[in-house]
């Protein structure tokens, strides 16, 4: 219609609007690496972060340190200098290099668990989620445990074991353990008042096949989110494990062992404490940061409110 | 363990048996359960002294730390979730949420020396440690406990301060929050009477929630600053092995725990009248 009127001569005096192009140019949507940048920036900064932290505990001997553990009673708590970065500790031992080797602890405990927790609270949250007779008893049981704070549940857990690094794993991931099931079951049974969860059903799918072709799916979302979470607090409550002495034996350098061990002189030798402090604490705001960026990704209904 | 490296068999045995560590478990599990009902936590294998009595003595600071971070806590968190959300998407919202992921991000024990450091030591506002009875009177006890609340209660004003935020925002999106203004009401009292009153359900449940913080915060702030509450009680029975003392702290923790979020359950029917039971 518009291409046969403009055929027609304009009446004089009057302007003709000149046309449109054609296809408006679609905003450039920000895609790939950079992308991800401008839009997060949080998020990235997180990420860049929590790199770096990885490459520091994966290249800890690379790093110009020395053994963590080497003793050297005659250079006592040097402050900082160029020989000894972060000075040295009370037996003399090189801070820098205790505060590298560290970052492979709370890796290690970050990620484990939080891999851990998701796995086991996966499988008995979609169980119980499914079937209605084990719902009753898991459940129950979980209260049961949610009612001990986790760090106090890890605590205890610790004190009927030997302090070692894989007893801090399996401790803590038990204390996290009730909340991804919780988690999972709630989604679980949103998920199953669905219309496509009933079609599935009439089809004829049998529930194994149900479960991890149609819910399984569904609950990796917010699983994801919920995991960065538990890794950020796997991190503190290690940490803090090892603080009040329950956590990895004192002879590895871990951040909340040296922080330990600097508690005694922290009046006079700061920076004993401080260093590793701001280690974890960058660290577990890394992590913190991702997981805000991922559950604004992957789930921006729950994003628009917090 | 007890008995000392040099134990003999015979040493072991007669330790074992005075413990009652010979017999069957399940006898000995409902022989607990049968001693907590009649108000017994055992005896500290320790100090020999009954749990009960150990639990007693340290009751006090642990529950003026608690009630202090609580009202500090809320005090704080409250008022910046609903400017927050108020202001959301301004400078005022940033920079409050800034500081919740901040908050959440840096463990209890960073915070404490931090401030310790900053506070005490250099300013030398407040004693670097230790804690005052409340019957050394009110001054001193709150001068001890002002450094270590504000420790502990950062996590949490980080957490309310999201919570509320998040549910005032709701709150403020719905009709009649535009009806009280197109009426007149003030700023104030919609933000505070129309909006907060009708948010109040998620952020008392999240108090409640936070409670579990705060008991294992105590634990950690209790070390740091020297404080000889519940905390230091149950760290130094994990170093000395002393498991009825851990049981009875552990199982008091978990009953106030319990009993917090009961009574967040029927705070409820109060804020929000619709909730029966």
């Amino acid at each position: 219609m518009a291409v046969e009127a403009r055929t027609l001569a304009p009446p004089p005096g009057l302007k003709v609007a000149e046309e449109l192009p054609d296809v408006i140019p679609a905003r450039k949507p920000l895609k790939g690496f950079w992308g991800v940048v401008r839009r997060r920036p949080a998020a990235a900064l997180g990420g860049a972060i929590l790199l770096a932290m990885i490459a520091v505990a994966a290249f800890a001997p690379l790093l110009g340190t020395v053994d963590p553990g080497e003793l050297a009673p005659s250079r006592r708590l040097r402050p900082p200098s160029a020989d000894f970065w972060f000075g040295t500790d009370m037996l003399g031992r090189d801070l820098y290099s205790r505060v590298v080797y560290g970052a492979q602890v709370s890796l290690v405990v970050g990620f484990s668990v939080a891999v851990l927790a998701s796995v086991f609270g996966l499988a008995i949250g979609l169980v119980s989620g499914t079937v209605r007779w084990i719902d009753g008893v898991v459940m129950r049981l979980i209260d049961g445990m949610m009612s001990i704070p986790p760090i106090l549940l890890a605590v205890a857990l610790m004190a009927l074991t030997r302090g070692s690094l894989q007893n801090v794993v399996i401790a803590i991931t038990l204390a996290e353990i009730p909340r991804v099931a919780r988690l999972v079951r709630g989604v679980v049974l949103s998920l199953r008042e669905q219309p496509y969860i009933d079609a599935a059903i009439a089809a004829g799918t049998s529930t194994p096949m149900l479960v991890i072709r149609h819910i399984l799916p569904n609950t990796l979302a917010p699983m994801t989110v919920q995991a960065t979470y538990i890794c950020a607090s796997a991190m503190i409550v290690e940490a803090i494990l090892s603080f009040i002495g329950a956590g990895v034996p004192p002879i590895t350098p871990s951040w909340g062992n040296i922080m330990a061990e600097g508690r005694a002189l922290w009046q006079v030798k700061p920076t004993i404490v401080f260093f590793p402090a701001i280690f974890l604490s960058l660290t577990v705001l890394a992590v913190n940061l991702l997981g805000d960026g991922l559950r604004d990704a992957l789930d921006p209904r729950m994003a628009k409110s917090l | 363990m007890i008995a000392g490296d040099q134990a003999s068999p015979e040493d072991v045995e007669k330790i074992r048996a005075g413990l009652g560590l010979d017999r069957p478990y399940l006898i000995r599990f409902f022989e607990w359960v049968g001693q907590i009902l009649s108000g017994d936590l055992g005896t500290s294998i320790f100090t020999n002294m009954p749990v009960t009595t150990m639990i007693a003595q340290r009751v006090e600071p642990t529950l003026s730390l608690m009630i202090v971070t609580l009202i500090i806590a809320v005090g704080v968190a409250v008022p910046m979730g609903v400017v927050a959300a108020w202001k959301a998407d301004t400078w005022v919202d940033r920079s409050a949420m800034a500081f919740a992921v901040f908050g959440f991000s840096t463990p209890v024990f960073v915070v404490g020396y931090l401030i310790a450091y900053v506070f005490a030591l250099k300013l030398g506002w407040f004693p670097v440690q230790g804690y005052k009875p409340i019957s050394a009177g009110v001054g001193p006890w709150i001068q001890s406990l002002i450094l270590p609340s504000v420790t502990l209660a950062l996590v949490y004003i980080a957490l309310i301060a999201r919570i509320t935020r998040a549910a005032m925002l709701d709150v403020l999106g719905q009709d009649y929050i535009r009806t009280a203004k197109a009426k007149g009401v003030g700023q104030r009292r919609i933000l505070f009477v129309h909006g907060l009153k009708n948010a109040a359900v998620p952020i008392v449940t999240v108090i409640g929630i936070g409670v579990a913080l705060l008991i294992g915060g105590a634990v950690v702030t209790e070390s740091v600053f020297a404080i000889p509450g519940l905390g230091r009680l149950v760290v130094d029975a994990i170093l000395r092995r002393d498991y009825p003392v851990i049981q009875g702290v552990v199982l008091l923790f978990s009953f106030v725990y319990v009993l917090v979020n009961l009574a967040v359950d029927l705070v409820y029917v109060w804020v929000d009248p619709r909730i029966r039971y």
